[in-house]
């Protein structure tokens, strides 16, 4: 897949805590515009499509979202990785593109934000689809019973057990959230934008599931990320640097973490490894980690299980380095989704559209010098897609 | 303390696991061809793949695998519940499920913790599978 792919445009909107009088379509439609727009490519150039489910649209979510934007395509998909959907969107647009299927593709990924009333009991968890159909999700039946339900209780068994088995200190954990806090100071669109933390803040915050504080918790926002992936003719006809797709692994092991192979050896390691095989890059030679950070154990795991610190040593490797833009090893130069906003699976997304935006120079004042090849990693659910990216300047 | 999430409600593929919870049995399936056992009611070994599979009650007896405290409610039903633990067992079977350790203070559960079943009294002939800290005569 070297080289048959690069990403020439991102559209993106500003992440909202209140999105009222958006939809997840309009958002989603208004971002792939934005990204048709900004690739230099004109409407009617788009014949390949990538959503992710949407609330509301029970099926057939590309043609609802063709229809709603007055669009056709040769290519269309719903891709349903959960976090690690963007990042999954861009191989296969690539594979798409390869294949003969289109020739420009745009992925769509957003969400809507609400305050809305407390769910009532008898609903059912959010996560749970089956709870009133007579199929019930093992997730339904043996999860739900006991609180096992959100992110933060399986993330926080997760850091436990991994802190149990290696051990990383607290100071280490906060140092991530620190640090791409300091990269969000430097992302004016950024929900924490021009709001330092600081280590003490960290751990002085409420714990949520215990190891995890609040400030390594991941803050749902609105939003809206969009890509456009085209092939290496258009890509080189167009007057704009390119972020070509190098590499690309998947793994997916498990829904629920209680039944994941393991807690600690994640599907990372072979996704990455694969994206790294294909791309003939090396984890040293990487400039940029824009890796999914839904919690700070999230990028400990991620940094070691992609190649960049052994295993067990992820705390020590977080001490060793300065994570910001301008440090010796940035991460999530955009500030992650911990300080950018988590809109839903655009949260994932944005650390594709970071990483297109470095390699193609243009990240304004948290611009990292001379970069010429980033890693992105996507997850979904509790560690169990994954889904790596290896994007260059060069094909 | 004693409480309970939100009710599960049964499949027509669970219906003999839930059943068994109101005679006090937690059924594991054990492959016929591996001999390795497992945890949900599947219709094959997720080890061998195999779909000869027997049910089996569990001994009851695991430790802690890895827990969290939530200390603030993740379901509606745990609102009144104050912190609790959510923890992943290891059966001494082999297979991990999720469940609540009880009978002890949130604070004193660690990793690798000798645990027992404690089911929670049935409702609707339905009880879950809880576990407490294991008394010291096994």
């Amino acid at each position: 897949m070297r080289g048959r792919g690069a990403a020439v445009g991102v559209g993106e909107i500003k992440p909202v805590r209140n999105t009222e009088g958006e939809t997840a379509l309009s958002l989603m439609a208004k971002a792939g515009l934005e990204a048709i727009e900004d690739s230099g490519l004109a409407f009617g150039d788009i014949d390949g499509m990538l959503v992710h489910p949407i609330g509301g649209v029970s099926m057939l979510a590309p043609s609802t979202v063709l229809e709603f934007m007055g669009m056709e395509a040769s290519f269309a998909e719903v891709v349903d990785l959960g976090g690690a959907s963007g990042a999954g969107m861009i191989w296969r647009a690539v594979a798409a593109i390869e294949a003969g299927m289109c020739k420009a593709c745009v992925c769509l990924t957003g969400a809507s934000r609400r305050k809305r009333a407390p769910r009532k009991l008898e609903q059912g968890p959010k996560a749970s689809t089956g709870w009133n159909i007579p199929d019930r999700s093992p997730f339904a039946e043996f999860e739900v019973p006991f609180g096992n339900i959100g992110a933060n209780v399986g993330y926080a068994m997760i850091a436990n057990r991994y802190l149990h088995e290696y051990g990383a200190t607290p100071e280490q954990l906060a140092k991530v959230a620190v640090h791409q806090r300091d990269n969000a100071n430097m992302t004016p669109d950024a929900i924490f934008h021009g709001q330092p933390i600081t280590v003490d803040d960290v751990l002085a915050s409420p714990m949520v599931a215990d190891p995890l504080h609040l400030l390594e918790i991941v803050m749902p926002v609105g939003g809206a990320s969009a890509v456009v992936v085209v092939g290496p003719e258009l890509a080189r006809s167009l007057d704009r640097p390119a972020a070509w797709l190098l590499g690309a692994g998947e793994q997916v092991t498990h829904k629920t973490i209680t039944y994941a192979p393991s807690l600690t050896d994640t599907a990372i390691k072979a996704s990455a490894a694969r994206a790294f095989a294909q791309s003939g890059v090396t984890p040293d030679q990487i400039g940029l980690a824009s890796v999914y950070d839904c919690y700070t154990i999230t990028v400990l795991l991620t940094l070691e299980d992609s190649g960049f610190c052994a295993k067990g040593t992820g705390g020590r490797f977080i001490d060793d380095h300065d994570l910001r833009w301008n440090g010796d090893f940035p991460v999530n130069t955009h500030g992650g989704q911990l300080s950018f906003g988590q809109a839903g699976i655009a949260g994932g997304m944005s650390h594709v559209t970071e990483a297109v935006r470095q390699i193609q120079g243009r990240a304004g004042d948290r611009q990292i010098p001379d970069l010429d090849l980033a890693f992105v990693n996507g997850n979904g659910g509790i560690l169990s897609e994954q889904v790596s990216l290896v994007l260059g300047a060069q094909p | 303390m004693t409480f309970s999430g939100p009710r599960p409600r049964p499949s027509d593929q669970t219906t003999e696991f839930w059943a068994a919870t109101a005679e006090g049995q937690l059924l594991i399936q054990r492959c016929d061809r591996c001999q390795e056992a497992i945890f949900y009611p599947r219709v094959n070994c997720t080890h061998c793949g195999a779909t000869e599979l027997s049910n089996e009650a569990a001994s009851g007896r695991g430790t802690v695998y890895t827990y969290t405290v939530a200390r603030r409610p993740t379901h509606r039903a745990f609102a009144d519940a104050g912190p609790y633990v959510i923890a992943i067992v290891e059966l001494e079977e082999g297979p991990h499920l999720t469940t609540n350790i009880v009978g002890c203070d949130p604070e004193e559960v660690a990793i690798g913790m000798p645990v027992e079943l404690s089911f929670t009294p049935a409702i609707d002939g339905i009880a879950l599978a809880q576990f407490r800290p294991a008394t010291a005569h096994p």
